[in-house]
C-alpha cells in the first residue's frame, strides 16, 4: 500500500473541517493516512483527534506557521512529513504550498482533484470544461477539491504526537487589512448568492447582502456586472477570469449564465438560478431553477429564508 | 538596473468550446491566446522595468508555434523573448526543472509569472520555481510597489495582506486593479522583426502521465419553477432535500 499523508487545512489558527474530506481521499489512494498539522501551538491538532481513518496525527510545531510563507511552511513540514502521497486541500494558500512542497521533494503536483479511482486522479482542466484523468509512477502532492469528497466520520480518538519543526521564512507580513465587511469572501464562503447584469444597478446588491447575511454567506458576481459597475469590485468576480469557487450552494442572480461563469462555478454541489428569461444557459446548471424577475423572487426567498433561519 | 523575467504561456481562447477526438482535448480549432493572468504579470513586469531600470525578458515553453505569444509580449513592450523548445507534455516537476536551469543561466533578481495558466488551472509553477531556485515566492498578488524589495497585497483570511517580499522572488499576479497596456503600431512593427532565443535542454521525465481526458459528468435535470412565489418551496428544499443551509 502506499503511504499517505495529509497536511491537515489551517484556517485562522484552527483545523478546517476540509481535512475530513482529505482522510477520505488519502484513504482512495493508499493507506491510513498520517495527519500533519502545521501549528504554533500542539493543542490545535486536537482539532483533527476526532476524524476517523488517520493512522496516527502529528502536530508538526512552529512559530513558522504564524503566517503564510511559502518557503517557510514547505521547508518546516519537509522536515518533519515522511515519505509518500502528500494530499492538501486545494484552497489558494494550500495549492501554493502543495507546488512548494512538491519542488523541495523533486515530485509532482496534481491540483484540483475531484476523483479518484484505481489510482487515477481526474481534475478539471479549460476551468471545468473537460476533464484530465492522470495516473502516478512515484511520489506526488495531491490537492483535492473542498466539498467533493465526503467527510471521513468523527468518532475516532486518534493521538496526537508533537515534533518541533522550522523553516526559513522569506517574506514578512506588514499588515493586515481587514474587508470593510465582515461578509465572507466568496472564496472562503460555503454558501455564495452572486448578481449579474440582470439586477439592474450595484444598489439592487443590497437585496443580495441582505440574504447572504441571513445565511452566513458571501455575495458574488459575474463578469458582466464586474465589467459594467465600478461599484462591484473585481474580488467578487467568479468565473474563468475571477474566482473559481466550490461551494455547497451557489445562488445565481440575474445572471445569464455565460461560459466564462460556468466555469467557475459549475462544480458547486447545489446550484439555484433566478432568471427572467426562461432560455438562459444557467438553468441547465441549476438544481433549482426559478423564471422569475428578481424583484419577485428576492423578497419571498429572503422572508422565507428570515423565518427558517431564526 | 533589475533582470526582470516574465512567463507566458500559450492557452486557448478563454471563450472556445473545447472539444473531444476520442479520449484527447482536440484543440487544433482553437484560437490561442496568452493565458489571461500572464497579461497581468507582463504589466507588471513592465511597470519594475520603469520603476528600476533594467530588461524585461519574457520566456515560454513549447514549439515554434508559441513564438507568437512571445511576439505578443514584446508588441506590448518586453525585451528579450526566449522559447525553451519542448513539445513533449512536461508533469510540474519537468516543465519546473527545465525553467529554473534557463533562469539559473540567466541571473535574474525576479520573475513574474499568472496565478494560473488558463488550461490547467493548477497556479504550480510560480511557488514550484521558487523552491527550486531557493528564491521567495508569494502568489495570487493584486498590487506590487518597487524597491529594494518588493510590496505585494495578497489575499488572507478575512481582508487582504500587505507582505515584504525580499529579491530574488517569484510573484504570481492575479487580476488587481492595474490595467494592461495595449500594444501599439511600433510596438507591433518591432515584434514582427524580433528574433526568438530559442533555447534547448534536457527534460527529465514525467512521472504524471495523462491517462484520458473527458467532458464533465451531465448534470441531472433540476426542478424548474415558473414565478417568483416558488423561492418559498425552494428554500424549503434547500433544507429539507439538499441538507444546504
Amino acid at each position: 500500500m502506499t503511504d499517505t499523508i495529509v497536511i491537515a487545512e489551517i484556517v485562522k489558527g484552527a483545523v478546517h473541517p476540509t481535512t475530513a474530506e482529505l482522510i477520505t481521499a488519502a484513504l482512495a489512494l493508499g493507506s491510513q493516512p498520517v495527519v500533519v498539522v502545521p501549528c504554533t501551538d500542539a493543542s490545535v491538532a486536537d482539532g483533527a483527534s476526532q476524524f476517523s481513518g488517520a493512522a496516527r496525527i502529528l502536530a508538526a510545531k512552529s512559530d513558522v506557521f504564524s503566517n503564510y510563507d511559502a518557503a517557510g511552511w514547505a521547508s518546516a513540514l519537509d522536515a518533519v512529513t515522511p515519505a509518500g502521497i502528500i494530499i492538501t486541500s486545494a484552497s489558494p494558500q494550500s495549492k501554493d504550498l502543495a507546488a512548494r512542497l512538491a519542488a523541495r521533494r523533486g515530485i509532482s503536483v496534481v491540483q484540483d482533484v475531484v476523483q479518484i479511482e484505481g489510482g487515477n486522479l481526474t481534475s478539471p482542466i479549460y476551468s471545468g470544461k473537460a476533464m484530465q484523468t492522470v495516473s502516478l509512477s512515484g511520489n506526488a502532492v495531491v490537492t483535492v477539491r473542498p466539498n467533493v469528497f465526503a467527510a471521513a466520520a468523527s468518532d475516532g480518538s486518534t493521538d496526537v504526537s508533537v515534533v518541533d519543526t522550522t523553516g526559513n521564512v522569506a517574506t514578512a507580513v506588514q499588515e493586515f487589512m481587514a474587508r470593510a465587511s465582515t461578509r465572507l469572501d466568496v472564496a472562503e464562503a460555503n454558501i455564495i448568492i452572486s448578481g449579474g447584469r440582470g439586477m439592474g444597478s450595484p444598489a439592487n446588491f443590497s437585496h443580495l447582502e441582505a440574504i447572504a447575511d441571513t445565511l452566513g454567506a458571501a455575495v458574488g458576481a459575474s463578469r458582466a456586472a464586474v465589467d459594467t459597475w465600478d461599484d462591484i469590485p473585481h474580488s467578487m468576480q467568479v468565473g474563468q477570469t475571477g474566482k473559481t469557487v466550490n461551494p455547497n450552494l451557489y445562488i445565481a442572480v440575474g445572471i445569464s449564465g455565460a461560459i466564462q461563469h460556468l466555469a467557475g462555478m459549475r462544480s458547486s454541489k447545489y446550484i439555484v438560478a433566478i432568471n427572467k428569461d426562461a432560455d438562459a444557459p444557467i438553468f441547465q446548471h441549476a438544481d433549482y431553477g426559478i423564471v422569475a424577475t428578481w424583484e419577485e423572487a428576492l423578497p419571498i426567498l429572503q422572508s422565507t429564508l428570515s423565518t427558517m433561519m431564526a | 538596473m533589475a533582470n526582470i523575467i516574465v512567463l507566458v504561456k500559450q492557452v486557448p481562447d478563454t471563450n472556445a468550446r473545447i472539444v473531444l477526438s476520442g479520449d484527447r482535448v482536440d484543440l487544433s480549432a482553437v484560437k490561442k491566446v496568452m493565458s489571461p493572468y500572464d497579461e497581468f504579470a507582463v504589466e507588471t513586469a513592465l511597470q519594475h522595468r520603469e520603476s528600476s531600470g533594467g530588461e524585461v525578458t519574457a520566456i515560454t515553453v513549447g514549439g515554434a508555434g508559441a513564438d507568437k505569444v512571445l511576439k505578443d509580449a514584446k508588441a506590448i513592450g518586453v525585451d528579450n523573448i526566449v522559447r525553451i523548445d519542448c513539445e513533449t507534455p512536461l508533469d510540474s516537476n519537468s516543465l519546473q526543472s527545465i525553467l529554473a536551469s534557463v533562469i539559473s543561466s540567466l541571473s535574474a533578481e525576479v520573475v513574474y509569472c499568472g496565478k494560473s495558466a488558463a488550461d490547467t488551472g493548477a497556479g504550480s509553477t510560480g511557488p514550484g520555481l521558487a523552491e527550486r531556485l531557493g528564491w521567495a515566492s508569494v502568489s495570487n498578488t493584486t498590487s506590487v510597489e518597487f524597491g529594494e524589495q518588493l510590496s505585494v497585497v495578497t489575499p488572507s483570511a478575512g481582508g487582504n495582506a500587505r507582505i515584504n517580499v525580499p529579491l530574488p522572488a517569484v510573484v504570481s499576479c492575479d487580476k488587481g486593479n492595474i490595467k494592461v497596456r495595449k500594444p501599439n503600431v511600433k510596438g507591433i512593427m518591432q515584434a514582427k522583426k524580433a528574433q526568438v532565443d530559442v533555447r534547448s535542454v534536457d527534460v527529465p521525465a514525467s512521472t504524471v502521465s495523462v491517462v484520458a481526458h473527458s467532458m464533465p459528468p451531465a448534470k441531472p435535470a433540476g426542478k424548474s419553477y415558473q414565478g417568483g412565489a416558488a423561492a418559498a418551496e425552494v428554500a424549503q428544499l434547500l433544507r429539507d432535500e439538499a441538507n444546504v443551509i
